[in-house]
């Protein structure tokens, strides 16, 4: 986990020293910062220095704790993140239990009656819900929900006054889009793997077995089906995190949530590498504990896979 | 006369598939009395397994259906018994083992759990107990130490040590009928001999009957009483153990008994062992006389114009054949 961590900072950081821009462009161009101040700068963030020394610093500093400093908000790179994190993770993660809820049932039911009516309803609506992007689904729901309907608002916003349940309330409402889109676009393809993935194990012998014990057809799927089916599916799950992240990105940028995607968007825009940095880290991050995590379930879901 | 215990009247298990109806089980008549040990026997694809999983109604339907008959289990019918009613009977009356060792036992469960899960299903038990039944039952089937393998999974026993585990399972509820769907036929000889012998044992302990189903005509003659032969979803020859094999009167089962490896007729006589020319005929379109005519070396006009009946040659021995 720490190699591929490390291995993951050193990508990042030598793309971004090669990307085109750097923080001071912008003060380059303003005629009231004189070319002494600016070189002066320049050599105190160490900007001028080989990458390898640059990286270097900037691990070190990592390990202190220290994430780095924004050049345009004059802030923390931890504190930005901090700020922002939360609501991200808050977005992602529901999302992902929305997708979890709907998938499995739907797709174990399409499985239990393959080509039946219920089955090709759900195939048709899973293969509609991934097709489509979800800045496409989420301004539809925008047009519908907020400006047509006027039922929830379309910006996120997270300096709510209220207190107490309204404030709840409130988050609720303003999280329900972006949750759904995101959702529901990471659960139609879950759907489609669940179905393959339990009709793969339906027709294994065992299940005969679990069959000729007398146990109810409904212990037979969900004992001795669901379970070993989950085994891929978990695997899929962990494999997706990056695209949802990606796909948060976008969600977060069409609802205006301050999440730590539109954080990323606004920064790189500015070219404000330090925050770049910060953020796609913590995102490397969090997808290498995702799978972290997948792979405990594994041992859990599995006992053949042994941990030493 | 010994109690029928399960009684098969003209069964029909027809599948249907793109290529039409495919008639696996085409009318197939078989008794099986308490205590008793009948045989199944008859080449791949002949209808054993489908009749042995029509008992227990463990075909996928559709693609598979009834089509006609009775399966009459002490006198009731399974054929229309709600799911609920089929539950109660399977492994508490009925039990089955497969062919496969290998892959019939849920790998992410321990033995223990699957076969406690049987347990609690049909008797009243605490965890704990059922457990306590589990261990029994494998030391029981002869495994080694089955305190502590109750708690191993499927993965870490061999194929024949599996097999003891689907027996002790089939066991746990203490069943009428066994039906044993080719038990030996994935292992080993020496395993084999174990196996049949452990199914005897059981037999004799808890005084239950047994179906066995098998391919190999010396099993059946080691363990059965009476024997039903299956051509092509029919029942082409039924007798004793010793009749059958004494006095084998329709042709498929001469040629079965020929084709048995003899170490009496070794090869000092040059003697060739003897197969049965040809293959199963399809049992999409069978044939509309008897369905071993292109096979039969004693064919004759009669044998393609009609379906022989069943007709009964001897007391006990009947045989679906004009001869």
């Amino acid at each position: 986990m720490i190699p591929s961590l490390l291995g993951i900072s050193v990508v990042l950081f030598t793309l971004l020293a090669m990307a085109p821009g750097d923080p001071f462009d912008e003060l380059a161009t303003n005629p009231a910062v004189p070319p002494e101040v600016r070189a002066a700068l320049r050599l105190k963030f160490g900007l001028d220095d080989p990458v390898w020394m640059r990286y270097w610093h900037w691990l070190i500093a990592l390990m202190h704790g220290d994430w780095g400093f924004s050049f345009v908000s004059r802030v923390d790179v931890s504190t930005l993140i901090m700020q922002r994190l939360p609501v991200t993770l808050v977005v992602i993660g529901a999302s992902q239990v929305l997708a979890i809820a709907v998938a499995l049932p739907v797709g174990v039911l399409a499985a239990t009656r393959p080509y039946s009516l219920f089955d090709q309803i759900a195939n048709t609506f899973a293969f509609i819900g991934f097709s489509l992007p979800t800045f496409f689904t989420g301004l539809v729901l925008i047009l519908i929900f907020s400006i047509q309907l006027d039922w929830l608002p379309f910006v996120y916003r997270a300096d709510i006054a209220a207190t107490g349940w309204a404030f709840y309330w409130e988050h609720f409402k303003q999280s329900v889009m972006p949750v759904t889109v995101l959702g529901l676009f990471q659960g139609a393809a879950l759907v489609r793997f669940v179905r393959s993935s339990v009709l793969d194990v339906i027709r294994l012998d065992y299940v005969t077995t679990a069959r000729s014990k007398g146990i109810g057809e409904r212990k037979v799927i969900t004992r001795h089906v669901v379970r070993t089916a989950l085994i891929p599916v978990v695997t899929l799950i962990a494999l997706q995190m990056p695209i949802v992240f990606s796909g948060a990105v976008v969600t977060e940028q069409i609802f205006r949530v301050p999440g730590i995607g539109s954080l990323l968007i606004s920064s790189m825009l500015a070219n404000d590498t330090p925050v770049v940095m910060g953020v796609t880290f913590v995102s490397a991050c969090l997808v290498v504990i995702f799978n972290l995590i997948a792979d405990i379930l594994y041992g859990w879901l599995d006992p053949r896979i042994a941990f030493r | 006369m010994a109690e029928t215990l399960l009684d098969i009247r003209d069964l029909k298990t027809w599948f249907k598939t793109d290529d039409g109806m495919v008639r696996a089980v085409d009318g197939v008549d078989l008794r099986i009395d308490r205590g008793e040990t009948v045989g199944v026997v008859g080449e791949s694809g002949c209808g054993k397994t489908v009749t042995a999983r029509s008992v227990l109604k463990l075909i996928d339907m559709p693609p598979g259906r009834f089509e006609n008959g009775q399966i009459l289990w002490q006198g009731r019918d399974l054929i229309p018994l709600p799911a609920e009613e089929m539950d109660k009977i399977r492994a508490r009356e009925i039990a089955i083992i497969f062919q496969e060792p290998m892959t019939s036992l849920n790998p992410v469960y321990t033995v223990g759990d699957q076969i406690g899960e049987v347990i609690r299903q049909h008797e009243n038990l605490s965890k704990k107990q059922a457990r306590d039944a589990a261990v029994e039952m494998l030391r029981l089937v002869n495994i080694p130490n089955p305190g502590k393998r109750v708690d191993d999974y499927p993965h870490q026993f061999s194929g024949g040590m599996r097999q003891r585990v689907m027996i002790a399972m089939a066991m746990s509820c203490k069943p009428k009928l066994l039906i044993a769907d080719e038990p030996t036929t994935a292992l080993d000889v020496t395993i084999q001999a174990q196996i049949l012998e452990l199914m005897q044992e059981m037999k004799e302990r808890l005084g239950m009957s047994i179906m066995l189903i098998t391919h190999a005509m010396g099993v059946v003659a080691e363990t059965c009483q009476r024997v039903v032969v299956m051509y092509a979803g029919k029942v082409v020859e039924e007798a004793s153990v010793e009749a059958l094999f004494g006095n084998p009167r329709h042709p498929y089962t001469q040629g079965l008994i020929r084709s048995i490896p003899r170490v009496d007729r070794g090869a000092e006589q040059k003697q060739r062992l003897e197969a049965i020319p040809g293959t199963v005929p399809s049992l999409l379109q069978p044939p509309t006389g008897c369905r071993f005519a292109a096979r039969c070396k004693y064919v004759m006009d009669v044998c393609t114009q009609a379906m022989p009946p069943l007709k009964e040659a001897a007391p006990g021995h009947f045989v679906r054949c004009v001869l």
